[in-house]
């Protein structure tokens, strides 16, 4: 090429040369990149596709609405009632968090501290995510803040849901509450809905027993969020599964009226319906109001209720075991007349005391009562009767008769806490105690003192049972949602028809004719008359030097230390269908007030008709349809 | 070879004569991979042309204004203009020690009124235009002489350790790839290339206690991504994670996930191409590679055809360079060499990068526009 010159010519070859290096090593790179590309894209695209939808995508529990409880009647007992809260959504607050809590707070009573708090949980979360400023609010108080949302940047009116216990205080005991979820509460339960931030489950009572079939199960939202976790867009969702309605045997008008007649005295009632088990109210008192639980117990409120004498968290009907005093006179009875003890004519003479030993075993009644049969000695609780009946008949079968009338063992009603009480005997002795049975221990056993303990729940299965003679177990759920729960038939009971009717005629004795220990307060309209058994239950030990220089009178005496009131009764007298029992802690005498109740009580429930009204459980046709509400 | 053309080269053409003489294919190519970057800008921010995407294509545009005006000027003129650009850019990058800028953690530019200059990104173009000034005036025999080797070396050596120091790792690596390659174009001796390879080969040890921490943790990073998998192995992961799960024929325009959900760390710059290989999958990628290789093969074309030494070196420098930046930044995103601050060429945004690589295409193109003038080997170009 002459126009190079010759220089240039060897300058332009090796260019060339070199060049072409170049561009083979070029070619060489870019291979590289093209095979990077095969082997992420071609090759690994399935790990990283699953990687990529990972990081995209969210799965959001939807919270499932919590099963109403209702009453045999249709009563809502425990529903969801809408709670209208304000939200801050931190990064719409145009000045700041603080200015948006100050404007909201100038509206509402909003504390010091609370704005604190809220600021905490503002910093605490990521400035998209929502936090609670206020909850739980008056229509009103909403109402104004909806007024003044034009001012208030960043703060949402909201409505969720919360639980409501519409009868507050009346069925605490019954129904529970629920609450936070505790750390406890998850070691057991790996239900993903416990994690979910102001998740509640039931922390007592039905709530609690039957929280796995009312809390229902979570629905699922898929969003995609961003790296930063905000959500961009809801992908698909899958409706929560609603809880189950829970229907109670209670009906919400005797449990009122019960409840209106204990008062504020620390007692205890169950009612039953003796054919079926069927607890128709069950109150202990006082009780507290179960909606606190759920917006937060302040600590006084908390203090308030942990440390009342009369213990208000304590269910009395079914964790409070007490010496059932003189009611238990009734089992005793009846076993005696099966044990061939207490035929007809069989009589005790009571003097005031029965000597066993070296030891005196004291009547109520310091001038004792006299010749008494069977009917005389149930009539009039007298101790010496059971005493000698006892001292003939040996601990064996009183202890067997309790057990048959349901005591010494739990009756498996449907709650939580639920105490045995106990029926003590040889063998219960010597495993308890390692020591052997002593005659004297059987006599303090057959007036429901010393070793014997049962529930007030307990009480009144066994008169349900005296009552019907069939061996019903209390029970408090008819359905969960449309399903009807199993109900065994109830077995005979291992009694005699005379033994039955024996302690039935004693109890009608005790209570409608003149001496008998609650003839004062019995039924006097005819048909609704009952039948029952008077107790009154020793809480402290007299000794025999106090004996010497008069027992202290009750009211003399401190209220811990007096004796505990109790009351078991049945009606009507003839076909019975309604059992009762009442207990008043320390209310000192068998005649208390509160326990006289009863006659109310009783006379309400028949003439209401608990047991005959239609019912409002949902019909059995739908047991295989889709429970719960829609 | 045409002589009517020749013939015509033979006294300078006029403007009119130059406009018709750019490679306007060329220019509709390099439109095409840009129109890539935009299309991907607008993806990333949700759809939108701000904050990116139009500012992107505004860049776009002052660039190839620039590029044509590159072109028509005589490529003599450049070549007298080598050495006082040079000495500027020097200037420039020991003055940014003093007065820089701190961005990305890293003393980079400087203010010159409202425009931010880049004197690192001056220094790729400069280092090309005198690197092959020199390397005009030398013979093949010369280049391997150690006292003529000296003045080439100082010239690479000097910008990079200032570059390096700023720190900037990238751009050091591409200013010593860029004038290493044009020693090796004009023929530098076989005996210097092998024992050199072989010696920076054995002091990475020795260079790896001068580097800073951050460097350190990079390469550290890029070894075990997995031991920080939320901290800065975050970004090796999501960008593998973004162009993986492209597939074959990626997720579609808009689609992408990883990065218009942000999971993609800078990715409206060094890490665009993830974001593309997302969207458009293995079959748009290797297409954005097969169009730099087009580039790339238009580049040396150019400079095989041009006439006079310092016109192909500049041309060839131009294309290296090119090639360098997509080549760190390919390796980079795809995980296979540490994270270092290099964008893609033209899809990638930011300005100082458009305008260099604009500015180097215009040099490009003036190589081609001029591929007649012959230079004698002892000519200082015009001033």
């Amino acid at each position: 090429m002459p126009l190079f010159d010759r220089k240039d010519k060897s300058r332009y070859a090796t260019f060339s040369r070199r060049t072409l290096l170049a561009a083979g090593g070029m070619t060489g790179v870019f291979a590289v990149l093209a095979g990077r590309l095969y082997q992420l894209q071609i090759l690994d695209f399935d790990e990283f596709m699953t990687q990529a939808e990972d990081n995209r995508i969210n799965e959001r529990l939807i919270t499932p609405a919590r099963g109403r409880i209702i009453d045999r009647f249709g009563v809502e007992l425990a529903n969801d009632r809408r709670n209208y809260r304000v939200l801050l959504v931190p990064e719409q607050a145009a000045d700041g968090a603080k200015a948006s809590i100050q404007a909201v707070a100038r509206l509402l009573p909003i504390g010091e501290h609370q704005q604190e708090k809220i600021l905490h949980d503002v910093a605490e979360n990521k400035p998209f995510a929502p936090v609670v400023v206020a909850e739980n609010l008056s229509w009103d108080d909403f109402s104004r803040i909806n007024l003044h949302l034009p001012y208030l940047s960043g703060i949402i009116p909201d409505v969720g849901e919360t639980r409501a216990y519409p009868f507050g205080e009346e069925f605490a005991h019954v129904l529970g509450y629920v609450a936070s979820v505790s750390a406890d509460d998850m070691k057991n339960d790996n239900d993903p809905l416990l994690s979910l931030p102001g998740f509640r489950i039931g922390k007592r009572g039905i709530e609690k027993a039957f929280d796995e079939q009312i809390r229902g199960a979570p629905g699922i939202s898929r969003v995609e969020v961003n790296a930063h976790g905000r959500v961009i867009r809801e992908l698909s969702r899958e409706a929560a599964t609603p809880g189950k309605d829970i229907y109670l045997t209670i009906d919400r008008e005797l449990q009122h009226f019960v409840s209106e007649r204990l008062g504020t005295e620390s007692a205890a009632c169950v009612v039953m319906d003796t054919e079926t088990g069927d607890v128709l109210a069950l109150e202990s008192s006082p009780g507290f109001d179960p909606n606190l639980f759920n917006v937060g117990i302040s600590s006084a409120e908390w203090h308030e209720l942990t440390t009342n004498d009369h213990s208000p968290l304590m269910n009395k009907a079914l964790s409070g075991a007490y010496p059932p005093g003189s009611t238990f006179k009734t089992a005793v009875a009846a076993a005696a007349v099966d044990a061939g003890i207490a035929v007809p004519g069989y009589t005790v003479f009571c003097s005031g005391s029965l000597t066993l030993g070296n030891h005196d075993f004291h009547c109520w009644k310091r001038g004792g009562h006299g010749t008494l049969d069977l009917r005389g000695g149930i009539k009039n609780s007298c101790d010496v009767f059971f005493y000698e009946t006892a001292r003939r008949m040996g601990i064996d079968k009183i202890e067997a008769a309790a057990h048959a009338l349901g005591l010494g063992a739990k009756t498996g009603i449907e709650l939580p806490g639920e105490r045995s009480g106990s029926i003590p005997g040889r063998q219960w002795k010597l495993h308890r105690y390692g020591v052997p049975w002593q005659q004297g221990e059987t006599l303090v056993t057959a007036i429901g003192q010393g070793y014997v303990l049962a529930t007030p729940l307990q009480l009144c299965t066994m008169t349900a049972r005296i009552a019907s003679g069939k061996a019903v177990s209390p029970r408090l759920v008819h359905s969960i949602g449309a399903q009807r729960q199993p109900i065994a038939p109830a077995a005979p009971l291992p009694f005699s028809a005379d033994a039955l009717a024996a302690v039935r005629d004693g109890m009608n004795a005790t209570a409608n004719e003149p001496g008998g220990t609650a003839y004062a307060w019995r039924i006097t309209e005819p048909g609704f008359e009952m039948a029952g058994k008077t107790g009154t239950a020793q809480v402290r030990v007299i000794t025999r030097e106090e004996r010497a220089h008069g027992v202290a009178k009750n009211e003399s005496l401190p209220w811990k230390l007096r004796d505990h009131a109790l009351y078991i009764a049945f009606a009507p007298v003839e076909n019975p269908r309604y059992a009762c029992a009442i207990i008043v802690e320390h209310g000192a005498v068998a005649a208390h007030p509160q326990v006289q109740m009863t006659r109310d009580i009783l006379l309400f429930a028949q003439k209401r008709d608990v047991a005959h009204r239609t019912t409002a459980y949902p019909s059995t046709s739908a047991d295989n349809r889709a429970t719960g509400r829609g | 070879m045409n002589t009517t053309l020749y013939v015509a080269a033979r006294r300078p053409l006029t403007y009119s004569e130059k406009l018709l003489e750019i490679n306007w294919g060329f220019l509709l190519l390099i439109t095409i991979i840009a129109c890539a970057g935009f299309a991907m800008l607008y993806s990333i921010a949700g759809s939108s042309f701000s904050p990116w995407a139009g500012a992107q294509i505004l860049r776009f545009i002052i660039g190839l204004g620039i590029l044509v005006v590159v072109a028509l000027v005589d490529i003599r003129v450049w070549m007298g203009l080598a050495y006082p650009a040079y000495a500027i850019a020097l200037l420039l990058l020991v003055a940014v020690e003093s007065v820089g800028h701190v961005g990305m953690g890293a003393q980079r530019w400087i203010a010159l009124g409202p425009l931010q200059i880049q004197p690192s990104e001056m220094m790729k173009i400069t280092l090309v235009l005198a690197l092959a000034r020199y390397l005009h005036g030398s013979t093949v025999e010369d280049i391997s002489k150690p006292l003529k080797l000296i003045v080439p070396l100082a010239m690479i050596a000097i910008p990079a350790a200032l570059v390096l120091h700023q720190p900037n790792l990238g751009t050091a690596t591409i200013l010593v790839l860029d004038g290493c390659s044009l020693l090796f174009l004009a023929g530098l001796s076989w005996w210097w290339i092998l024992p050199t390879v072989g010696g920076v080969a054995a002091a990475v040890p020795v260079v790896w206690q001068f580097l800073h921490d951050y460097q350190k943790q990079r390469v550290l990073t890029f070894l075990h991504p997995q031991d920080d998998a939320l901290g800065a192995g975050w970004n090796i992961t999501q960008a593998k994670i973004a162009i993986g799960s492209g597939g074959f024929a990626g997720k579609g325009f808009l689609e992408g996930t990883q990065s218009r959900l942000n999971f993609l760390p800078e990715k409206q710059t060094d890490f665009i191409v993830t974001a593309f290989a997302e969207e458009f999958g293995f079959l748009g990628t290797v297409g954005l590679l097969v169009l730099f290789g087009t580039v790339i093969f238009y580049g040396i074309r150019i400079a095989m055809a041009s006439r006079s030494q310092f016109g192909r070196l500049v041309a060839m420098g131009v294309t290296l360079n090119f090639f360098f930046y997509i080549m760190i930044n390919g390796l980079m995103v795809m995980g296979l060499i540490p994270v270092v601050g290099i964008p893609m060429p033209l899809v990638s945004y930011g300005g100082s990068a458009m305008l260099t690589v604009m500015f180097g295409f215009g040099l490009l193109m003036s190589v081609h526009v001029h591929r007649q003038v012959e230079i004698p080997q002892r000519s200082s170009g015009i001033i």
